[in-house]
Protein backbone atom coordinates (compact mmCIF):
# COMPACT_ATOMS: atom_id res chain seq x y z
CA UNK A 1 0.00 0.00 0.00
CA UNK A 2 1.62 3.39 -1.05
CA UNK A 3 0.06 5.64 1.61
CA UNK A 4 2.47 8.09 0.44
CA UNK A 5 0.57 9.34 -2.41
CA UNK A 6 -2.41 10.66 0.05
CA UNK A 7 -2.11 13.89 1.67
CA UNK A 8 -1.40 13.64 4.74
CA UNK A 9 -2.87 17.45 5.61
CA UNK A 10 -6.06 18.78 5.54
CA UNK A 11 -6.63 21.79 3.21
CA UNK A 12 -8.79 23.76 5.24
CA UNK A 13 -7.82 27.25 3.36
CA UNK A 14 -11.05 26.94 1.01
CA UNK A 15 -13.23 26.46 3.67
CA UNK A 16 -15.51 29.12 4.95
CA UNK A 17 -16.59 29.12 8.67
CA UNK A 18 -20.19 28.56 9.05
CA UNK A 19 -21.68 31.91 8.70
CA UNK A 20 -23.79 32.95 11.90
CA UNK A 21 -26.99 33.71 10.23
CA UNK A 22 -27.27 30.59 9.23
CA UNK A 23 -27.02 29.01 12.22
CA UNK A 24 -29.25 31.07 13.91
CA UNK A 25 -31.87 29.64 10.77
CA UNK A 26 -31.14 26.00 11.67
CA UNK A 27 -31.76 27.27 15.41
CA UNK A 28 -34.94 28.41 14.52
CA UNK A 29 -35.62 25.50 12.30
CA UNK A 30 -35.11 22.58 15.58
CA UNK A 31 -37.27 25.00 17.56
CA UNK A 32 -40.33 23.69 15.49
CA UNK A 33 -39.30 20.45 14.03
CA UNK A 34 -40.43 18.29 16.66
CA UNK A 35 -44.03 17.63 17.50
CA UNK A 36 -43.16 18.77 21.19
CA UNK A 37 -41.45 22.58 20.11
CA UNK A 38 -44.17 22.88 17.03
CA UNK A 39 -46.94 22.68 19.56
CA UNK A 40 -45.41 24.91 21.97
CA UNK A 41 -45.07 27.61 19.32
CA UNK A 42 -49.06 26.60 18.43
CA UNK A 43 -50.49 27.05 21.72
CA UNK A 44 -48.42 30.07 22.99
CA UNK A 45 -51.01 31.59 20.00
CA UNK A 46 -53.71 29.19 20.50
CA UNK A 47 -53.29 30.12 24.55
CA UNK A 48 -53.08 34.16 23.90
CA UNK A 49 -56.69 33.86 21.54
CA UNK A 50 -58.18 31.72 23.80
CA UNK A 51 -57.48 34.09 26.81
CA UNK A 52 -58.35 37.40 25.12
CA UNK A 53 -62.00 35.65 23.88
CA UNK A 54 -62.53 34.82 27.19
CA UNK A 55 -62.51 38.40 28.44
CA UNK A 56 -64.17 39.67 25.80
CA UNK A 57 -67.06 37.52 26.64
CA UNK A 58 -66.90 38.16 30.25
CA UNK A 59 -66.99 42.05 29.43
CA UNK A 60 -69.37 42.00 26.54
CA UNK A 61 -71.81 40.13 29.20
CA UNK A 62 -71.23 42.39 32.00
CA UNK A 63 -71.47 45.62 30.21
CA UNK A 64 -67.89 46.80 30.98
CA UNK A 65 -66.34 49.68 29.77
CA UNK A 66 -62.57 48.77 28.89
CA UNK A 67 -59.50 50.38 27.04
CA UNK A 68 -56.32 48.50 24.82
CA UNK A 69 -54.44 48.09 28.00
CA UNK A 70 -56.68 45.64 29.43
CA UNK A 71 -56.61 43.50 26.92
CA UNK A 72 -52.76 43.55 26.60
CA UNK A 73 -52.41 42.47 30.41
CA UNK A 74 -54.70 39.65 29.50
CA UNK A 75 -52.17 38.79 26.77
CA UNK A 76 -49.03 38.68 29.13
CA UNK A 77 -50.56 35.99 31.28
CA UNK A 78 -50.21 32.80 28.39
CA UNK A 79 -47.41 34.93 26.81
CA UNK A 80 -45.26 35.18 30.63
CA UNK A 81 -45.38 30.99 30.89
CA UNK A 82 -44.99 29.84 28.07
CA UNK A 83 -42.13 32.13 26.28
CA UNK A 84 -39.90 30.50 29.23
CA UNK A 85 -40.53 27.25 28.62
CA UNK A 86 -39.84 27.41 25.48
CA UNK A 87 -36.18 29.14 26.18
CA UNK A 88 -35.74 26.55 28.67
CA UNK A 89 -36.47 23.73 26.07
CA UNK A 90 -33.97 25.59 22.84
CA UNK A 91 -30.83 24.45 25.08
CA UNK A 92 -32.08 21.64 27.59
CA UNK A 93 -33.43 19.43 24.74
CA UNK A 94 -30.27 19.33 23.43
CA UNK A 95 -28.45 17.97 26.48
CA UNK A 96 -31.92 16.24 27.63
CA UNK A 97 -32.05 14.79 23.95
CA UNK A 98 -28.23 14.34 23.79
CA UNK A 99 -28.37 16.06 20.22
CA UNK A 100 -25.41 18.20 22.19
CA UNK A 101 -22.91 15.96 20.81
CA UNK A 102 -23.94 16.42 17.01
CA UNK A 103 -24.09 20.35 17.63
CA UNK A 104 -21.24 20.72 19.00
CA UNK A 105 -18.98 18.33 16.14
CA UNK A 106 -20.54 20.34 13.71
CA UNK A 107 -19.70 23.95 15.33
CA UNK A 108 -17.10 23.54 17.73
CA UNK A 109 -17.07 27.01 19.37
CA UNK A 110 -19.68 26.73 22.15
CA UNK A 111 -19.93 30.05 22.87
CA UNK A 112 -20.93 30.96 19.11
CA UNK A 113 -23.22 28.18 19.71
CA UNK A 114 -24.77 29.60 23.10
CA UNK A 115 -24.70 33.22 21.48
CA UNK A 116 -26.61 31.55 18.22
CA UNK A 117 -29.36 30.25 20.43
CA UNK A 118 -29.74 33.31 22.54
CA UNK A 119 -30.34 35.12 19.50
CA UNK A 120 -32.79 32.89 18.01
CA UNK A 121 -35.05 32.57 21.19
CA UNK A 122 -34.82 36.32 21.21
CA UNK A 123 -36.11 36.29 17.46
CA UNK A 124 -38.98 33.86 18.47
CA UNK A 125 -39.93 36.10 21.54
CA UNK A 126 -40.06 39.29 19.43
CA UNK A 127 -42.15 37.61 16.93
CA UNK A 128 -44.75 36.18 19.60
CA UNK A 129 -45.13 39.85 21.36
CA UNK A 130 -45.81 41.06 17.73
CA UNK A 131 -48.60 38.48 17.51
CA UNK A 132 -49.95 39.10 20.62
CA UNK A 133 -50.29 42.81 19.93
CA UNK A 134 -52.26 41.44 16.72
CA UNK A 135 -54.48 39.50 18.77
CA UNK A 136 -54.82 42.24 21.16
CA UNK A 137 -55.60 44.85 18.63
CA UNK A 138 -58.42 42.44 17.04
CA UNK A 139 -59.65 41.41 20.55
CA UNK A 140 -60.02 45.33 21.20
CA UNK A 141 -61.29 45.86 17.56
CA UNK A 142 -64.01 43.26 18.43
CA UNK A 143 -64.74 45.39 21.82
CA UNK A 144 -65.99 48.40 19.90
CA UNK A 145 -67.70 46.53 16.91
CA UNK A 146 -69.87 44.29 19.13
CA UNK A 147 -70.45 46.40 22.49
CA UNK A 148 -70.77 49.29 20.64
CA UNK A 149 -68.73 51.67 23.38
CA UNK A 150 -65.47 53.88 21.83
CA UNK A 151 -62.78 51.58 20.88
CA UNK A 152 -59.78 52.97 23.67
CA UNK A 153 -55.81 53.09 22.16
CA UNK A 154 -54.09 55.02 25.19
CA UNK A 155 -51.07 53.12 24.60
CA UNK A 156 -47.94 54.64 23.67
CA UNK A 157 -44.88 53.66 21.87
CA UNK A 158 -42.96 53.09 25.28
CA UNK A 159 -45.55 50.97 26.23
CA UNK A 160 -45.34 48.65 23.58
CA UNK A 161 -41.53 48.34 23.88
CA UNK A 162 -41.92 47.99 27.78
CA UNK A 163 -43.89 44.72 26.79
CA UNK A 164 -41.12 43.90 24.44
CA UNK A 165 -38.95 44.11 27.27
CA UNK A 166 -41.14 41.75 29.24
CA UNK A 167 -41.08 38.93 27.54
CA UNK A 168 -37.46 39.46 26.31
CA UNK A 169 -36.67 39.28 30.38
CA UNK A 170 -39.03 36.25 30.86
CA UNK A 171 -37.80 34.02 27.91
CA UNK A 172 -33.94 34.99 28.67
CA UNK A 173 -34.70 34.01 32.43
CA UNK A 174 -35.79 30.99 30.75
CA UNK A 175 -32.80 30.52 28.90
CA UNK A 176 -30.14 31.12 31.93
CA UNK A 177 -32.21 28.70 33.73
CA UNK A 178 -32.11 26.55 30.72
CA UNK A 179 -28.17 26.75 30.90
CA UNK A 180 -27.93 26.19 34.87
CA UNK A 181 -29.71 22.99 35.13
CA UNK A 182 -29.15 21.68 31.79
CA UNK A 183 -32.29 19.31 31.98
CA UNK A 184 -35.75 20.33 30.92
CA UNK A 185 -37.71 18.99 33.40
CA UNK A 186 -35.66 20.18 36.13
CA UNK A 187 -35.39 23.65 34.74
CA UNK A 188 -39.22 23.81 34.21
CA UNK A 189 -39.72 22.78 37.78
CA UNK A 190 -37.38 25.30 39.01
CA UNK A 191 -38.48 27.96 37.04
CA UNK A 192 -42.22 27.71 37.85
CA UNK A 193 -41.19 27.57 41.60
CA UNK A 194 -39.23 31.19 41.13
CA UNK A 195 -42.23 32.50 38.85
CA UNK A 196 -45.43 31.41 41.27
CA UNK A 197 -44.37 30.38 44.47
CA UNK A 198 -41.19 32.38 45.29
CA UNK A 199 -43.33 36.13 44.81
CA UNK A 200 -45.53 35.07 47.25
CA UNK A 201 -42.97 34.04 49.63
CA UNK A 202 -41.32 37.43 49.07
CA UNK A 203 -44.16 39.24 49.54
CA UNK A 204 -45.16 37.90 52.66
CA UNK A 205 -41.52 38.51 53.76
CA UNK A 206 -41.99 41.86 53.20
CA UNK A 207 -44.96 42.01 55.65
CA UNK A 208 -43.61 39.84 58.61
CA UNK A 209 -40.08 41.79 58.19
CA UNK A 210 -39.44 45.13 58.54
CA UNK A 211 -35.76 45.08 56.93
CA UNK A 212 -36.83 42.69 54.29
CA UNK A 213 -39.61 45.28 53.13
CA UNK A 214 -36.72 47.43 52.27
CA UNK A 215 -34.74 45.16 50.66
CA UNK A 216 -37.22 43.17 48.78
CA UNK A 217 -38.07 45.41 45.89
CA UNK A 218 -34.65 45.13 44.84
CA UNK A 219 -34.36 41.27 44.95
CA UNK A 220 -37.71 40.26 43.43
CA UNK A 221 -37.28 40.54 39.79
CA UNK A 222 -40.72 39.71 39.04
CA UNK A 223 -42.83 42.59 41.05
CA UNK A 224 -39.44 44.34 39.46
CA UNK A 225 -41.37 43.87 36.64
CA UNK A 226 -44.82 45.19 37.50
CA UNK A 227 -44.14 48.66 36.15
CA UNK A 228 -43.52 47.21 32.77
CA UNK A 229 -46.52 46.21 32.90
CA UNK A 230 -48.75 49.16 34.10
CA UNK A 231 -46.69 50.95 31.37
CA UNK A 232 -44.92 53.59 33.93
CA UNK A 233 -41.18 53.23 35.07
CA UNK A 234 -39.37 55.77 37.35
CA UNK A 235 -35.81 56.02 37.86
CA UNK A 236 -35.78 54.19 41.19
CA UNK A 237 -37.78 51.44 39.46
CA UNK A 238 -35.62 50.74 36.76
CA UNK A 239 -32.36 50.98 38.88
CA UNK A 240 -34.49 48.13 41.15
CA UNK A 241 -35.58 46.12 37.68
CA UNK A 242 -31.58 46.18 36.93
CA UNK A 243 -30.48 44.95 40.66
CA UNK A 244 -32.86 42.30 40.55
CA UNK A 245 -32.33 41.15 37.01
CA UNK A 246 -28.73 40.75 37.56
CA UNK A 247 -29.67 38.11 40.34
CA UNK A 248 -32.34 35.72 38.62
CA UNK A 249 -31.48 36.52 35.43
CA UNK A 250 -27.54 37.36 34.81
CA UNK A 251 -26.26 35.43 38.15
CA UNK A 252 -27.80 31.94 36.52
CA UNK A 253 -27.08 32.91 33.34
CA UNK A 254 -23.18 33.42 34.01
CA UNK A 255 -23.04 30.39 35.99
CA UNK A 256 -25.07 28.87 32.98
CA UNK A 257 -22.32 29.58 30.31
CA UNK A 258 -19.30 28.61 32.05
CA UNK A 259 -21.14 25.22 32.81
CA UNK A 260 -21.56 24.91 29.04
CA UNK A 261 -18.73 26.08 27.79
CA UNK A 262 -16.39 23.51 30.32
CA UNK A 263 -19.16 20.62 30.22
CA UNK A 264 -18.06 17.69 29.07
CA UNK A 265 -21.08 16.53 26.50
CA UNK A 266 -22.24 13.38 26.84
CA UNK B 1 -4.49 12.08 8.84
CA UNK B 2 -5.02 11.43 12.80
CA UNK B 3 -2.39 11.75 15.31
CA UNK B 4 -2.81 11.17 18.45
CA UNK B 5 0.11 12.68 20.67
CA UNK B 6 0.47 11.57 24.35
CA UNK B 7 -3.17 11.58 25.26
CA UNK B 8 -4.36 11.83 28.80
CA UNK B 9 -7.58 11.82 30.37
CA UNK B 10 -8.32 11.51 33.95
CA UNK B 11 -11.38 11.80 35.78
CA UNK B 12 -10.11 12.25 39.37
CA UNK B 13 -8.16 9.20 40.74
CA UNK B 14 -9.14 7.76 37.76
CA UNK B 15 -7.69 7.48 34.61
CA UNK B 16 -9.68 6.57 31.16
CA UNK B 17 -6.78 7.20 28.94
CA UNK B 18 -3.30 6.88 29.61
CA UNK B 19 -0.65 8.35 27.80
CA UNK B 20 -2.06 7.16 24.43
CA UNK B 21 0.03 7.91 20.90
CA UNK B 22 -1.34 6.49 17.60
CA UNK B 23 -1.70 7.83 13.98
CA UNK B 24 -4.19 6.81 11.64
CA UNK B 25 -3.20 7.23 7.94
CA UNK B 26 -4.91 8.41 4.61
CA UNK B 27 -6.11 5.49 2.47
CA UNK B 28 -6.33 2.98 5.44
CA UNK B 29 -8.66 2.05 7.76
CA UNK B 30 -7.59 1.41 11.27
CA UNK B 31 -9.42 -0.07 13.84
CA UNK B 32 -9.73 0.91 17.50
CA UNK B 33 -10.37 -1.99 19.49
CA UNK B 34 -10.60 -2.58 23.08
CA UNK B 35 -13.21 -3.86 25.92
CA UNK B 36 -15.93 -2.03 27.06
CA UNK B 37 -14.41 1.03 29.21
CA UNK B 38 -10.83 0.80 27.84
CA UNK B 39 -10.78 4.48 27.12
CA UNK B 40 -11.46 4.16 22.78
CA UNK B 41 -15.11 7.11 23.46
CA UNK B 42 -13.19 8.80 25.27
CA UNK B 43 -10.07 9.31 23.09
CA UNK B 44 -12.77 9.09 19.94
CA UNK B 45 -14.54 12.43 22.26
CA UNK B 46 -11.52 14.04 22.50
CA UNK B 47 -10.21 13.90 19.36
CA UNK B 48 -13.76 15.63 18.38
CA UNK B 49 -13.55 18.43 21.21
CA UNK B 50 -16.42 17.06 23.23
CA UNK B 51 -13.57 16.11 25.97
CA UNK B 52 -11.00 18.58 26.97
CA UNK B 53 -7.84 16.17 27.41
CA UNK B 54 -6.01 16.12 30.65
CA UNK B 55 -2.30 16.17 28.51
CA UNK B 56 -1.26 15.88 25.25
CA UNK B 57 -3.32 16.33 21.82
CA UNK B 58 -5.10 15.23 18.65
CA UNK B 59 -4.54 16.62 15.34
CA UNK B 60 -6.44 16.16 12.45
CA UNK B 61 -4.63 16.54 8.93
CA UNK B 62 -2.57 18.87 11.10
CA UNK B 63 -5.19 20.96 12.78
CA UNK B 64 -6.78 20.76 16.27
CA UNK B 65 -10.65 20.38 16.05
CA UNK B 66 -11.89 23.04 16.84
CA UNK B 67 -9.44 24.93 14.36
CA UNK B 68 -11.28 23.51 11.07
CA UNK B 69 -13.50 25.61 9.90
CA UNK B 70 -16.82 24.29 9.37
CA UNK B 71 -15.67 21.19 10.57
CA UNK B 72 -18.72 18.26 9.02
CA UNK B 73 -17.09 18.54 5.79
CA UNK B 74 -13.84 17.63 6.47
CA UNK B 75 -14.55 15.00 8.97
CA UNK B 76 -17.53 12.99 9.44
CA UNK B 77 -18.14 12.15 13.30
CA UNK B 78 -20.48 8.94 14.50
CA UNK B 79 -20.18 8.67 18.40
CA UNK B 80 -23.57 7.52 19.38
CA UNK B 81 -26.07 6.54 17.01
CA UNK B 82 -28.78 7.53 19.50
CA UNK B 83 -27.81 10.69 20.78
CA UNK B 84 -30.32 12.33 18.15
CA UNK B 85 -33.81 13.94 18.94
CA UNK B 86 -35.95 10.81 19.10
CA UNK B 87 -38.91 13.04 18.47
CA UNK B 88 -37.20 13.98 14.22
CA UNK B 89 -37.81 12.32 11.30
CA UNK B 90 -34.17 10.71 10.09
CA UNK B 91 -34.61 13.01 6.96
CA UNK B 92 -34.95 16.04 9.32
CA UNK B 93 -31.57 15.06 11.31
CA UNK B 94 -30.04 14.98 8.04
CA UNK B 95 -31.87 17.90 7.10
CA UNK B 96 -30.29 19.91 9.96
CA UNK B 97 -26.71 18.65 9.55
CA UNK B 98 -26.51 19.32 5.71
CA UNK B 99 -27.84 23.34 6.67
CA UNK B 100 -25.36 23.97 9.38
CA UNK B 101 -22.69 22.24 6.55
CA UNK B 102 -24.24 24.43 3.97
CA UNK B 103 -24.75 21.73 1.39
CA UNK B 104 -28.01 21.02 -0.90
CA UNK B 105 -30.78 19.18 -0.07
CA UNK B 106 -30.14 16.51 -2.83
CA UNK B 107 -27.08 15.32 -1.05
CA UNK B 108 -29.87 14.19 1.95
CA UNK B 109 -31.61 12.22 -0.83
CA UNK B 110 -27.84 10.39 -1.62
CA UNK B 111 -26.95 10.02 1.54
CA UNK B 112 -30.13 8.35 2.42
CA UNK B 113 -30.27 5.80 -0.35
CA UNK B 114 -26.18 5.67 -0.10
CA UNK B 115 -27.09 3.89 3.28
CA UNK B 116 -30.40 2.05 1.96
CA UNK B 117 -33.00 3.53 4.52
CA UNK B 118 -36.03 3.53 2.14
CA UNK B 119 -37.73 6.76 1.55
CA UNK B 120 -40.42 5.78 4.08
CA UNK B 121 -38.57 4.73 6.50
CA UNK B 122 -36.54 8.34 6.41
CA UNK B 123 -40.13 10.03 6.98
CA UNK B 124 -40.40 7.51 10.31
CA UNK B 125 -39.54 9.68 13.97
CA UNK B 126 -36.03 8.46 15.68
CA UNK B 127 -37.53 6.57 18.06
CA UNK B 128 -39.60 4.09 15.67
CA UNK B 129 -36.17 3.46 14.76
CA UNK B 130 -33.94 -0.13 15.75
CA UNK B 131 -30.80 0.37 16.77
CA UNK B 132 -29.51 -0.81 13.27
CA UNK B 133 -31.38 1.80 11.21
CA UNK B 134 -30.03 4.65 13.97
CA UNK B 135 -26.60 3.34 12.58
CA UNK B 136 -27.20 3.38 9.10
CA UNK B 137 -28.63 6.95 9.41
CA UNK B 138 -25.79 8.22 11.79
CA UNK B 139 -23.06 6.96 8.83
CA UNK B 140 -25.55 9.02 6.88
CA UNK B 141 -25.14 12.09 8.65
CA UNK B 142 -21.08 11.13 9.49
CA UNK B 143 -21.06 11.15 5.36
CA UNK B 144 -23.35 14.15 4.59
CA UNK B 145 -20.23 16.77 4.38
CA UNK B 146 -18.37 14.64 2.06
CA UNK B 147 -14.71 14.05 4.59
CA UNK B 148 -11.70 13.29 4.17
CA UNK B 149 -11.83 11.76 7.81
CA UNK B 150 -13.66 9.51 9.49
CA UNK B 151 -14.59 8.60 13.13
CA UNK B 152 -16.92 6.18 13.88
CA UNK B 153 -17.49 4.80 17.16
CA UNK B 154 -18.84 1.32 17.59
CA UNK B 155 -20.18 1.45 14.07
CA UNK B 156 -21.34 -2.39 13.31
CA UNK B 157 -23.24 -1.76 16.61
CA UNK B 158 -26.97 -3.23 16.07
CA UNK B 159 -26.23 -3.77 12.48
CA UNK B 160 -27.07 -7.49 10.89
CA UNK B 161 -24.33 -9.64 8.83
CA UNK B 162 -25.64 -8.24 5.58
CA UNK B 163 -25.13 -4.56 7.30
CA UNK B 164 -21.99 -5.32 8.78
CA UNK B 165 -21.20 -6.70 5.24
CA UNK B 166 -22.55 -3.58 3.70
CA UNK B 167 -20.26 -1.21 6.16
CA UNK B 168 -17.12 -3.18 5.23
CA UNK B 169 -17.80 -2.47 1.87
CA UNK B 170 -18.42 1.19 2.67
CA UNK B 171 -15.39 1.94 4.52
CA UNK B 172 -13.15 0.06 2.04
CA UNK B 173 -13.82 1.59 -0.45
CA UNK B 174 -14.01 5.20 1.13
CA UNK B 175 -9.90 4.50 2.46
CA UNK B 176 -9.28 3.36 -1.11
CA UNK B 177 -10.11 6.46 -2.52
CA UNK B 178 -7.80 7.81 -0.03
CA UNK B 179 -9.80 8.49 3.32
CA UNK B 180 -8.82 8.14 6.84
CA UNK B 181 -10.77 5.91 8.80
CA UNK B 182 -10.93 5.17 12.41
CA UNK B 183 -13.47 2.82 13.63
CA UNK B 184 -13.66 1.11 17.27
CA UNK B 185 -15.42 -1.94 18.25
CA UNK B 186 -15.01 -4.22 21.27
CA UNK B 187 -15.57 -7.43 18.96
CA UNK B 188 -12.45 -8.73 17.29
CA UNK B 189 -13.91 -10.67 14.50
CA UNK B 190 -15.96 -7.20 13.25
CA UNK B 191 -12.50 -5.38 13.14
CA UNK B 192 -10.53 -7.51 11.61
CA UNK B 193 -12.06 -8.21 8.43
CA UNK B 194 -12.57 -4.68 7.82
CA UNK B 195 -9.05 -2.94 9.23
CA UNK B 196 -5.67 -2.30 7.38
CA UNK B 197 -4.25 -1.74 11.21
CA UNK B 198 -5.25 -2.44 14.61
CA UNK B 199 -4.85 -0.51 17.70
CA UNK B 200 -5.62 -2.50 21.00
CA UNK B 201 -6.07 -1.21 23.90
CA UNK B 202 -6.88 -1.88 27.33
CA UNK B 203 -7.22 -0.17 30.72
CA UNK B 204 -6.78 3.00 28.85
CA UNK B 205 -3.32 2.06 27.53
CA UNK B 206 -2.37 0.86 23.91
CA UNK B 207 -1.34 -2.64 24.12
CA UNK B 208 -0.22 -3.51 20.78
CA UNK B 209 -0.83 -2.19 17.44
CA UNK B 210 0.19 -3.38 13.57
CA UNK B 211 -1.68 -4.86 10.95
CA UNK B 212 -2.94 -8.30 12.03
CA UNK B 213 0.25 -10.22 10.52
CA UNK B 214 2.63 -8.25 12.62
CA UNK B 215 0.61 -8.38 15.69
CA UNK B 216 0.59 -12.34 15.46
CA UNK B 217 3.91 -12.33 14.79
CA UNK B 218 4.57 -10.43 17.91
CA UNK B 219 2.85 -12.31 19.99
CA UNK B 220 4.27 -16.00 18.64
CA UNK B 221 1.10 -17.86 18.42
CA UNK B 222 0.56 -18.92 15.46
CA UNK B 223 -1.42 -22.13 14.71
CA UNK B 224 -3.12 -23.79 11.93
CA UNK B 225 -6.32 -25.75 11.34
CA UNK B 226 -5.85 -28.69 9.02
CA UNK B 227 -8.06 -31.60 7.85
CA UNK B 228 -6.87 -34.13 5.70
CA UNK B 229 -7.64 -37.49 4.26
CA UNK B 230 -5.38 -39.09 6.84
CA UNK B 231 -5.50 -36.63 9.86
CA UNK B 232 -3.00 -39.88 11.58
CA UNK B 233 -0.14 -39.76 9.24
CA UNK B 234 0.10 -36.07 9.04
CA UNK B 235 0.04 -35.47 12.94
CA UNK B 236 3.17 -38.52 12.74
CA UNK B 237 5.35 -36.60 10.21
CA UNK B 238 4.68 -32.82 11.87
CA UNK B 239 5.48 -34.69 15.52
CA UNK B 240 8.57 -35.79 13.90
CA UNK B 241 9.60 -32.27 12.95
CA UNK B 242 9.18 -31.41 16.08
CA UNK B 243 5.50 -29.09 16.17
CA UNK B 244 2.71 -29.53 18.35
CA UNK B 245 -0.44 -30.94 17.40
CA UNK B 246 -3.77 -31.71 18.99
CA UNK B 247 -7.11 -33.27 17.50
CA UNK B 248 -9.69 -30.53 17.30
CA UNK B 249 -12.67 -32.00 15.77
CA UNK B 250 -12.75 -33.06 12.44
CA UNK B 251 -8.79 -31.94 11.68
CA UNK B 252 -5.60 -30.76 13.74
CA UNK B 253 -4.69 -28.05 15.65
CA UNK B 254 -0.82 -27.23 14.69
CA UNK B 255 0.75 -25.05 16.85
CA UNK B 256 2.96 -23.63 13.63
CA UNK B 257 2.22 -21.66 10.57
CA UNK B 258 0.76 -22.76 7.58
CA UNK B 259 3.24 -23.44 5.28
CA UNK B 260 4.91 -25.87 7.84
CA UNK B 261 1.93 -27.97 7.42
CA UNK B 262 1.54 -27.97 4.02
CA UNK B 263 5.27 -29.04 3.58
CA UNK B 264 5.03 -31.69 6.31
CA UNK B 265 1.88 -32.67 3.78
CA UNK B 266 3.56 -32.65 0.60
CA UNK B 267 6.01 -34.56 2.04
CA UNK B 268 4.25 -37.57 3.63
CA UNK B 269 1.57 -37.57 0.79
CA UNK B 270 -1.52 -36.98 2.71
CA UNK B 271 -4.04 -34.76 0.67
CA UNK B 272 -5.13 -31.78 2.74
CA UNK B 273 -9.17 -31.16 2.29
CA UNK B 274 -8.44 -27.79 5.00
CA UNK B 275 -5.42 -25.47 5.81
CA UNK B 276 -5.98 -22.02 7.38
CA UNK B 277 -4.72 -19.90 10.30
CA UNK B 278 -6.36 -20.52 13.08
CA UNK B 279 -9.23 -17.52 14.00
CA UNK B 280 -8.81 -17.84 17.61
CA UNK B 281 -5.06 -16.59 17.95
CA UNK B 282 -5.67 -12.79 17.72
CA UNK B 283 -9.11 -13.00 20.16
CA UNK B 284 -6.02 -15.47 22.17
CA UNK B 285 -4.05 -12.42 22.18
CA UNK B 286 -6.57 -9.44 22.26
CA UNK B 287 -8.00 -10.98 25.38
CA UNK B 288 -4.23 -11.96 27.12
CA UNK B 289 -3.38 -8.71 26.39
CA UNK B 290 -6.89 -6.81 27.70
CA UNK B 291 -7.37 -9.08 30.38
CA UNK B 292 -4.27 -8.18 32.30
CA UNK B 293 -5.09 -4.31 32.59
CA UNK B 294 -8.27 -5.81 33.20
CA UNK B 295 -7.55 -7.63 36.45
CA UNK B 296 -4.46 -5.25 37.43
CA UNK B 297 -7.32 -2.35 37.51
CA UNK B 298 -10.07 -4.55 39.42
CA UNK B 299 -7.72 -5.08 41.90
CA UNK B 300 -5.10 -2.22 42.51
CA UNK B 301 -7.80 0.40 40.35
CA UNK B 302 -9.55 3.13 42.26
CA UNK B 303 -13.26 3.83 42.24
CA UNK B 304 -14.49 5.65 39.87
Amino acid sequence: MSTTTYDHTLDISGTAPVPFSRLVKVELRKMADTRAGRWLLISIAALTALVLAIQLAVILSNDLEVDFRAFLIAMNTPMGILLPVLGIMSVTSEWTQRTAMVTFTLEPSRSRLVLTKFVSTMLVAVVAVVVGLALSVAANLLYGALSGNEVLWDIGVMDVVYYFLLHVFGMATGFAFGTLFLNTAVAIVIYFVYSFVLPGLFQLGAQLIDWFADIQPWVDFAAAQNPLIEGNVNGEQWAQLAVSGLLWLGLPLAVGLWRVLRAEVK
Amino acid sequence: MIKVEGLTRKYGDFTAVDNVSFVCQPGTVTGFLGPNGAGKTTTMRVMVGLTPPTSGRVTIGGHLYHQIPNPGRHVGVLLDASAQHAGRTGREILEIGARTMGLASSRIDEMIELVSLTPTEAKRRLRNYSLGMKQRLGIAHALLGDPSVLILDEPANGLDPAGIRWMRGLLKGYAERGGTVLLSSHLLNEVELIADEMILIGNGRIVAQGNKASLLAGAGAVSTLVTSLDNERLAKALLADGVTVASAGDGLRVESEPVTVGRAALESGVVLTDLRHADGALEDLFLELTSDTQREHLVTGPTA
